[in-house]
């Protein structure tokens, strides 16, 4: 919860509120934020210029193949790898797994993804997450789904794409559709407002502020398949604020290299010549899959609702 | 580079200004001042460093650039960096000592009314997020403190800040670095 102390100063303070939560996400943006397995990875994307990390057991490709019920990682992985970097540390949690949530923000991480790279613990509800003080991230395929989350109390969005495959196309469909939802919002009244609200199954207080702003009301970035810089600077290109990497940094050939290309590729995401540069030798990307192979149970972007 | 350009982007032209983004070498001629964004403060640095950026930056500075810097541009800009990471220097046009992260981790964030010198006597809303502690200063001024540490510095032609007031709805400090700005041109 919130809680509220009064200072010496008298002007009173307040921790966990929803500025300071939304807030984190801003000082991210422009940036990468890299899935890591270890606290030797985590300090290789840290000296590679990530804004933050993910701490995981595995990343999503190991997950996609070992099978099995994927949870929330041990706690004392997520502790090694909070005291090996000093950027900020975020952890998954299972969806509706709103006890794995409070014992990680017990231990102290940074923020919370509710993500569906993880078996879902609940098949109807997300996490009430204005309980918390430690703010959560999100999955969205597109604007109902990214509305939901925010009127649970998310304080970032990214779009799902899909996890662990190397492949952008779930990524781009995604950000593709959140802005289209986004763009047709413009032209609506009041009315029209309430009845695209019912049909995309999204509050329609969220969506009066994403017409308002013309985006969506908290920081927005890509996720799923990212595996080279020329994804990172398409994304980018389509208007998301910022990336994840997940399963593209640590399964290529050459992961420092890789990850200092993404994360300048993520802020010279439209000078072609920065990116041809940094494109340049960087040694086999992971190998990849094509989504129509994966049978439809196994796709985890269809997680959450 | 990095970081919460954007929210820095509207306040300023709110406050009168014009603005451009800088992330290359040429992107800082002509300017009358510079704000130092929120972010990761390593990001930020080595992007700077990779590009050749850095240099330039300091000497700009040097000369005389009027710069607003909040959290990780502070951290840029300081004399000597706790905690830092390997190889994270600050720029030293700062003397401060700063602690990054001081404040704790992002559950130890939060917001708190500021008394703020030369910008009125209300309240200045302010927006502590993995916030740095300014451990000690030399020859920096103080112009607002909470809980016994400096938030606020001015050092001749650089302001640097503790918080986020790109993120506060507060335009009072962005008009002042505006008015800073325009003066020095206009000399």
């Amino acid at each position: 919860m919130a809680e509220t102390k009064n200072s010496r100063n008298g002007h009173g303070s307040q921790k966990g509120t929803f500025k300071v939560k939304a807030g984190l996400a801003q000082m991210l943006k422009g940036g990468v934020i890299m899935d890591v397995v270890t606290a030797e990875h985590a300090r290789i994307a840290q000296d590679a210029g990530a804004c933050a990390v993910m701490a995981l057991e595995r990343v999503p490709a190991d997950i996609r193949k070992d099978g099995g019920v994927a949870r929330m990682s041990d706690p004392t992985l997520i502790r090694s790898i909070m005291e090996a970097v000093t950027i900020p540390v975020m952890a998954k949690c299972r969806i509706g797994h709103f006890v794995e949530a409070q014992i990680l923000e017990a231990l102290g991480v940074d923020y919370i993804d509710e993500s569906e790279v993880l078996t879902p613990a609940d098949e109807e509800h997300h996490i009430d997450k204005h309980d918390f003080k430690v703010p959560f991230v999100c999955g969205c395929r597109d604007l109902g789904e990214a509305a939901r989350r925010i009127a649970e109390g998310a304080a970032m969005i990214r779009t799902k794409g899909e996890a662990g495959t190397g492949n952008v196309v779930e990524a781009v469909r995604h950000a593709r559709a959140v802005n289209a939802g986004i763009r047709k919002l413009q032209g609506m009244n009041r009315a029209e407002l309430v009845h695209e609200a019912k049909l995309i199954g999204a509050p329609v207080e969220v969506l009066a502020e994403c017409k308002r702003l013309g985006r969506l009301p908290v920081v927005n970035f890509a996720a799923g398949g990212i595996a080279t810089p020329a994804d990172a600077a398409l994304m980018m290109q389509l208007g998301v604020d910022g990336l994840f990497v997940g399963s593209g940094i640590f399964k290529s050939a050459d992961p420092l290299k890789r990850a200092k290309a993404i994360v300048a590729a993520c802020t010279y995401y439209n000078k072609p010549d920065v990116l041809a540069e940094v494109s340049s030798g960087l040694g086999e990307a992971m190998r990849g899959l094509e989504i129509p192979a994966i049978p439809k149970d196994e796709l985890l972007a269809a997680r959450g609702w | 580079m990095q970081g919460a350009f954007a929210e820095h982007v509207r306040a300023l032209e709110a406050s009168g200004a014009r603005t451009r983004l800088v992330r290359t070498e040429s992107d800082l001629d002509g300017l009358d001042g510079l704000v130092l964004p929120g972010g990761e403060s390593t990001t930020m640095t080595m992007l700077m460093e990779r590009v050749g950026l850095l240099a330039p930056l300091r000497h700009a500075i040097e000369k005389g650039l009027p710069v607003l810097a909040t959290c990780a541009g502070m951290i840029v800009l300081a004399r000597e960096v706790t905690d830092a990471m390997a190889g994270q220097e600050g720029m030293g046009l700062l003397d401060i000592k700063v602690r990054r992260n001081g404040y704790g981790r992002q559950v130890d964030s939060f917001e708190a009314g500021l008394q703020i010198d030369g910008i009125g006597d209300r309240d200045f809303p302010g927006v502590f997020i993995r916030a740095p502690l300014v451990e000690s200063i030399g020859d920096a001024r103080v112009i607002a403190s909470y809980e016994g540490h400096p938030v606020a510095v001015k050092q001749g032609h650089i302001t640097a800040l503790c918080f986020h007031p790109e993120l506060s709805g507060d335009l009072r400090l962005h008009r002042e670095f505006v008015r800073m700005a325009a003066n020095g041109s206009a000399r």
